[in-house]
């Protein structure tokens, strides 16, 4: 066990190392180029100020979730794929020091899943709780309780942009320690239920998508013509799934300003002989006439029965709404968040670089947040793993689980 | 439609919104709305004999189909039966095939004795109502089966308990036919034939005759069963708001036993279903109520006709009369009664300290009490509770949450344990009353604020309406974490509670803005969050609130300003609330009247004297939930659809069971 962790921190330490070699090579081209550059959080930053910077703290000015968003994006090009493995696994001789001091850290152990490009970062936050039981040398429960909330903590910490990541470390404390084996005598057999409690939500949480595919098969009929936004996989599994049931149905994809989502969900799609269109990001309205219902994922899901999601998700959710158009969402469950934003600037702003492609001038500014906020009464059903659920609902589920 | 408007005199043309109650004319009876007293026979049926002869049709509108018209007749008072053959004209329309297979029953049980008829068909009908499930052993037993196949095939469209009274209600209609017989010769064959054409066939005398007929009929059968055993806790046919339910029903069970059953079965049922407003153009109810009565309130002169349905007494008179007589009084705890009158007096204003005052009443009484040699605890304490409850009533209608806590402390009540002892039940119930005070109340506060403090961040504007501890709670622990706001008061006469706030903040050194709510749409552009505080929150999502808060949330929304309504869970109502009007309370209509700051006495006495003149103090409002962008509660911060989730999860533990 504890050599496992070394191996992935050592892992950790080199990948850090490396990247900051290969950084000032390239700064421009790793945004997109480098499957590896998630760890390498600074990049809009000034590069000489880094360098003094633990890999665990997360700063501030970008969020780190939607870097793993792009990373991923470029894994599924799979070309990206086999770069990020040989990233991963190739052995490194020069392993800090730094590593051995440190027994467990449940970031380095998220790190490590949230490489998969395809888990969630959830669900990758899931598998780091659990090892942080596995690790745990608590002797009491209340101790392993306190464990537990403490690297939920760090975690939440680590990257507060991301409302998954919140939301799966709370969903996760809440699934494991509400059971009756908080109640046993015997600690190890306590501890192994837990385990075994962490290990299935793990397990559900990776099937959501399937089901979520599953259950959104009846809304896609045949001929009709379905408005894609951002790059979402719980979308693009529900496409896929249509496409497999032979379902005859044609894709508008939006580019997806800054970084192209649009373009690589209709990559993605052609290969499955979807007839797909690509739009413009402002060409929605124009095109809203012919479109039958809009799909999207989200970010996360808030109390008020709303999303996030990648910015633009509002406005085509707005043109929609008063198009009489239908705006679905494809999100699973732990992306419910105990949110209540109450208006756009009412979340901690979530950043990222933005290339126009020119030079922009010093003293023009750029809004640079990556999602908006989509308000309830502009969606329509909302498809998770509990069910197709109508926007007030979410609320109703997340009092059931949290309170 | 509306079940209130029933038996007003003119059903076509509607009046609406506030007008004088300046009798129509000499000879018509003033449109009164109390729903019962003889009275009621004219005022139900007249629309149905009058409207169709086209007084009131102006040559624009289309009178309506007759078929159509008894239709809404029958359903908005279901019970009186306006017409006896109004229900089975309107059964023949919907089942015109079965005239034949119908008609011979019917004319059978209009040939046979009355009494016996009436009885066995009474009795069935109230069987009926209790186990519809077998209908077919019922229908075979009955000699009006057939009949009663009709009406399930029916009953679809109807609500169950409309088909229960219906059928009950149909032995009277029969009686009534049977004795109305011999006067009404000539309506008779009309009556076989079951068309639809009834009434413009029979003249406006001849309609007189019957109706007067059917009139002395009705008194006739009811003199005669009220002597029957069990009839006497019949309620009476003239209630159509009451009697939809079916617990009105249970007593009408002839059998002894079966009615003691009923009567308790009643009760329990009673007890959970949430106590409803009394009607106060009830007019016999409020006798009933009167007489009971401690405090004696003079009614009001000043009656506006839309809001009769509210108590509504003259102010300040009585107050030093039962001042006087605190101590010649045993029936009323003395904690109790210096509550209530300072709930009269206007002295405790602001739900939470209305509650808490009277939960500590309580707790004090609860600890003087005795029980009674040869009684019993739970039920004793539960009496005494009542009677508190209903002095308080008449001191100020109490408020949704009041009502909760109460309803809170019964439960506890009638959960005690029976081997408990009575110092040791006492002792439990004042620490339950604690602990809800502390739990439901105090704490459910500071997790407000907790939660709320969350959405005021630097540079905001904040407006807030009236006054609301919770929301002074918030601005004050807001600014003392430092956060940079300002804050806009708006504030409504005759109260005036926003300059208390006002007052408050700016010692503590608040940058407030103070307003009326006259400028709340100027003031509104600059704001950036709304604030407000709640009486009571409906399963509808709908906030019953200081009147004027609708108007605040509207202009708010509007503005696309969100809209955030702090409340805590015990003033959450399972009920749901549609308008302002069904439920609200009336204010001391001088203090419209009076400006301060003006000396107008000589003026407001010439306008006391003006028929013409009303004055209308509404308490609260209703917002509907579409304006309110989010709830704060202690169970965190909510949307107001998923106020029926925590009534659902988080009462049954406390208030039922």
């Amino acid at each position: 066990m504890d050599f496992l962790e070394r191996a992935t921190e050592t892992h950790l330490r080199r990948i850090f190392s490396r990247k900051q070699l290969k950084r000032k090579k390239n700064l421009k081209s790793m945004w997109r180029r480098s499957a590896s550059f998630i760890l390498d959080r600074s990049s809009n930053s000034p590069p000489m100020a880094d360098t003094t910077q633990t890999p665990f703290q997360n700063p501030d000015a970008i969020s780190a979730y939607y870097q793993t968003r792009a990373a991923h994006h470029g894994v599924i090009t799979s070309d990206w794929l086999a770069q990020a493995q040989a990233a991963v696994e190739q052995p490194d001789s020069s392993v800090s020091d730094l590593g051995a001091e440190r027994s467990f850290n449940v970031i380095d152990e998220f790190n490590g899943w949230r490489k998969q490009p395809d888990l969630a970062e959830a669900v990758a936050a899931i598998r780091a709780m659990a090892a942080v039981i596995r690790a745990s040398e608590a002797t009491t429960m209340m101790e392993l309780e306190i464990e537990l909330k403490k690297a939920s903590d760090t975690l939440k910490s680590w990257d507060k942009t991301s409302i998954s990541l919140t939301a799966g470390c709370d969903l996760f404390i809440r699934y494991v320690t509400r059971t009756s084996a908080l109640e046993y005598e015997d600690f190890n057999s306590a501890k192994s239920r837990l385990l075994e409690r962490a290990e299935k939500f793990g397990e559900i949480s990776c099937k959501a998508r399937k089901i979520i595919a599953m259950l959104s098969q009846d809304f896609i009929f045949d001929g009709c013509t379905v408005l894609v936004h951002g790059l979402s996989r719980v979308v693009l599994e529900v496409l896929k799934t249509a496409a497999q049931n032979n379902k005859l149905f044609r894709v508008l994809c939006t580019e997806g300003r800054p970084d192209g989502t649009g373009v690589l969900l209709s990559n993605e799609l052609s290969k499955l002989d979807i007839p797909v269109k690509l739009l413009l990001d402002s060409a929605v309205a124009y095109s809203m006439d012919e479109v039958d219902m809009v799909f999207v994922g989200a970010d996360g899901v808030v109390e008020s029965g709303g999303i996030i999601n990648m910015m633009g998700t509002y406005q085509i959710a707005l043109v929609a709404h008063s198009m009489n158009k239908p705006v679905y969402v494809a999100a699973e469950s732990y992306k419910f968040a105990r949110l209540y934003p109450l208006d756009q600037k009412d979340m901690a702003p979530a950043l990222r670089p933005i290339e126009f492609g020119v030079k922009i001038p010093a003293k023009v500014e750029v809004e640079r947040s990556a999602r908006d906020y989509t308000p309830p009464q502009y969606l329509t059903l909302l498809f998770t793993d509990l069910g197709v659920l109508s926007p007030s609902v979410v609320s109703d589920e997340l009092i059931q689980l949290y309170l | 439609m509306d079940p209130r408007r029933g038996p007003l005199a003119v059903p076509k043309v509607r009046r609406v919104g506030f007008f004088t109650s300046i009798e129509p004319s000499p000879e018509t009876p003033r449109p009164n709305r109390s729903l019962s007293g003889p009275a009621e026979a004219i005022t139900s049926s007249s629309p149905l004999s009058d409207s169709p002869s086209g007084q009131f049709i102006s040559p624009v509108q289309i009178p309506p189909s007759r078929h159509h018209s008894d239709n809404l007749a029958s359903r908005a008072a279901p019970v009186p039966v306006p017409g006896p053959s109004a229900f089975r004209r309107q059964l023949a329309n919907d089942r015109a095939l079965h005239v034949g297979s119908y008609n011979p029953v019917d004319s059978l049980l209009g040939t046979s004795p009355p009494s016996s008829n009436g009885e066995v068909s009474e009795d069935s009908g109230s069987l009926f109502g209790f186990q519809r499930s077998d209908s077919a052993k019922l229908s075979a037993s009955f000699p009006n089966g057939g009949f009663d196949m009709t009406l399930r095939v029916r009953a679809p469209q109807e609500s169950e308990a409309k088909v229960a009274i219906a059928s009950t209600s149909d032995g009277r209609k029969k009686n009534v036919e049977a004795s109305g017989e011999g006067e009404s010769v000539a309506a008779k064959p009309l009556k076989e034939k079951e068309t639809k054409s009834l009434k413009e066939k029979t003249s406006k005398a001849e309609r007189r005759a019957i109706q007067e007929a059917q009139r002395a009929a009705k008194a006739a059968a009811k003199g005669e069963g009220s002597k029957r055993a069990g009839e006497s806790s019949r309620p009476k046919p003239s209630k159509p708001a009451k009697q939809p339910q079916p617990k009105k029903e249970a007593p009408q069970a002839t059998s002894s036993v079966s009615e003691k059953r009923a009567v308790s079965v009643e009760k329990e049922r009673r007890m959970d279903v949430p106590q409803t407003q009394m009607q106060y153009d009830d007019k016999s109810r409020v006798d009933k109520a009167k007489r009971r009565s401690v405090v004696e309130q003079t009614e009001s002169k000043n009656k506006v006709e839309l809001f009769l349905h509210l108590p509504q007494y003259e102010r300040g008179n009585q107050l030093p009369n039962l001042s006087s007589n605190i101590f010649s009084l045993d029936t009323i705890h003395h904690a109790v009664y210096k509550v209530g009158l300072q709930h009269l007096a206007g002295d405790i204003a602001g739900d939470n300290a209305r509650c808490i005052a009277m939960l500590h009443a309580f707790q004090e009484a609860i600890n003087d009490y005795t029980t009674p040699p040869m009684k019993d605890l739970t039920m004793d304490l539960t009496a005494k509770i009542n009677g508190y409850v209903s002095f308080l009533i008449e001191c100020r209608p109490l408020s949704m949450s009041m009502g909760n806590a109460i309803r809170f402390l019964k439960n506890q009540i009638r959960k005690l344990p029976v081997d408990l002892s009575e110092p040791e039940a006492k002792a439990s119930l004042c620490s339950e009353i604690g602990r809800f005070i502390d739990e439901k109340i105090l704490l459910a506060d500071k997790v407000i604020v907790q939660h709320a403090v969350t959405k005021i961040r630097d540079g905001e504007v904040l407006l807030t309406y009236g006054f609301s501890c919770v929301v002074e709670m918030i601005l004050l622990y807001a600014h003392e974490i430092g956060r940079k706001f300002r804050v806009v008061i708006v504030d409504s006469r005759p109260n005036l509670e926003g300059q208390k706030l006002l007052r408050r903040l700016v010692t503590r050194g608040l940058d407030c803005t103070y307003t009326h709510i006259n400028a709340v749409s100027y003031i509104m552009g600059e704001v950036t969050r709304v604030f407000l505080g709640a009486s009571s929150i409906f399963s509808n999502g709908t906030l019953y609130s200081k009147v004027g808060t609708a108007c605040v949330a509207m202009v708010a929304n509007a503005f696309s300003v969100p809209v955030i309504v702090c409340c805590e869970a015990y003033k959450f109502h399972e009920r749901v609330l549609l308008d302002s009007i069904c439920s609200n309370e009336l204010g001391d209509p001088d203090a419209i009247a009076n400006v301060p700051l003006r000396n107008n006495k000589k003026h407001s006495k010439t306008m006391d004297n003006n028929k013409n003149l009303q004055f209308l103090n509404l308490m609260y409002d209703s917002t509907p939930a579409e304006y309110i962008s989010m709830i704060v509660t202690d169970y965190g911060m909510i949307p107001p659809t998923s106020i029926p989730v925590i009534v659902r999860e988080y009462r049954r533990e406390d208030l039922l069971l």
